[in-house]
């Protein structure tokens, strides 16, 4: 009884928060100082036609590979804990049902196709590697859906996810040396702007994110999938 | 349609709540997990709709995409292992 009436309380006090933010909102009439550079200075300066992907990858760019390091981090740490306990080789098929099997042989290099062309078109449409990346992933995840007792290769997986964390720090040193600082994307002519080779580093980058963050999420669901305990 | 925008956002908040409501209170797992699945999704169009088309598409992908598929996934594994005869 007590319990409720605290949770009923907190409740109150959550929502009469957001209620005080809600009423003391008024849009803002025109951008506000850094919104207003990026929003002008963007396509001038780096040749991307979405803003968004231009600071993810460029302006912010050192916050993006912390992320990518983070998220690395944990898809580590979750095979470290799950391979201590990888199932036996031989396990009792269970039929899974012919529309999941027939759906999954049909949708999957769909989505595989999709989660590409969303982290090569990054920095023209909304979306980019992160996206990309967990489309992938759940493409990955459809197939072992349609086929529980099926074997990744963790090495590939490694080696695509190492490959393209290196060749992303790499390319963010060659911008120190030949551009304006770690992680510029000027590294080459910015080219026109719209265009798929455009925006120099910028489809690069975003596609070994997009590589990388694929790699990392399959490389866990993998060994979700290889335990024996959940 | 511009004086649409604030009603149609006002109506995708109160069928998000519905969703999570089922969510918890669901009958059955299945159910629960795609009333989840459609939070993350109306949310993805409410994000949409507040002019943020890399957030919804986060959502969608992560939220709504990859949560469900997961959830269905592991609901396979622990009902195979009931079949199985107790958890494996």
């Amino acid at each position: 009884m007590i319990k409720r009436a605290v949770a009923l309380v907190l409740l109150l006090m959550l929502g009469g928060i957001f209620a005080t933010l809600m009423l003391g909102y008024t849009p803002d009439s025109e951008l506000n100082l850094t919104a207003r550079y990026y929003a002008e200075r963007t396509a001038a300066d780096l040749g991307a036609a979405n803003i968004v992907t231009a600071i993810v990858v460029t302006y912010r760019g050192l916050d993006t590979l912390g992320e990518v390091t983070v998220l690395f981090l944990s898809a580590s740490i979750v095979g470290l804990v799950l391979a201590s306990n990888r199932r036996p080789a031989l396990r009792v098929r269970t039929p899974v049902g012919e529309l999941l099997t027939t759906g999954a042989r049909f949708l999957v290099p769909l989505i595989l196709l999709l989660g590409v062309y969303v982290f090569v078109n990054g920095h023209l449409t909304p979306g980019g590697g992160f996206q990309g990346g967990a489309i992938i992933a759940s493409g990955v995840l459809l197939l072992l859906l349609a086929d529980p007792l099926r074997h990744f290769s963790h090495h590939v997986i490694a080696t695509v996810e190492s490959l393209a964390g290196l060749f992303y720090v790499a390319i963010g040193l060659a911008g120190l040396f030949l551009a304006g600082g770690f992680l510029d994307n000027r590294l080459w002519p910015i080219g026109t702007l719209g265009e798929l080779f455009s925006a120099g580093a910028i489809p690069l980058i975003y596609s070994l994110i997009g590589l990388k963050v694929g790699a990392e999420f399959s490389s866990m669901l993998a060994s979700l999938s290889e335990t024996e305990e959940l | 349609m511009s004086h649409l925008l604030p009603w149609l956002t006002i109506l995708l908040c109160i069928a998000m709540l519905v969703a999570a409501i089922i969510a918890i209170r669901g009958l059955s797992s299945p159910i629960a997990i795609l009333a989840a699945g459609l939070v993350s999704l109306l949310a993805s169009v409410l994000f949409l709709i507040l002019a943020s088309p890399d957030v919804a598409m986060t959502e969608a992908a992560i939220g709504s995409g990859l949560t469900t598929f997961l959830f269905f996934f592991i609901l396979g594994r622990v009902r195979s292992s009931e079949n199985d005869g107790g958890p494996a």
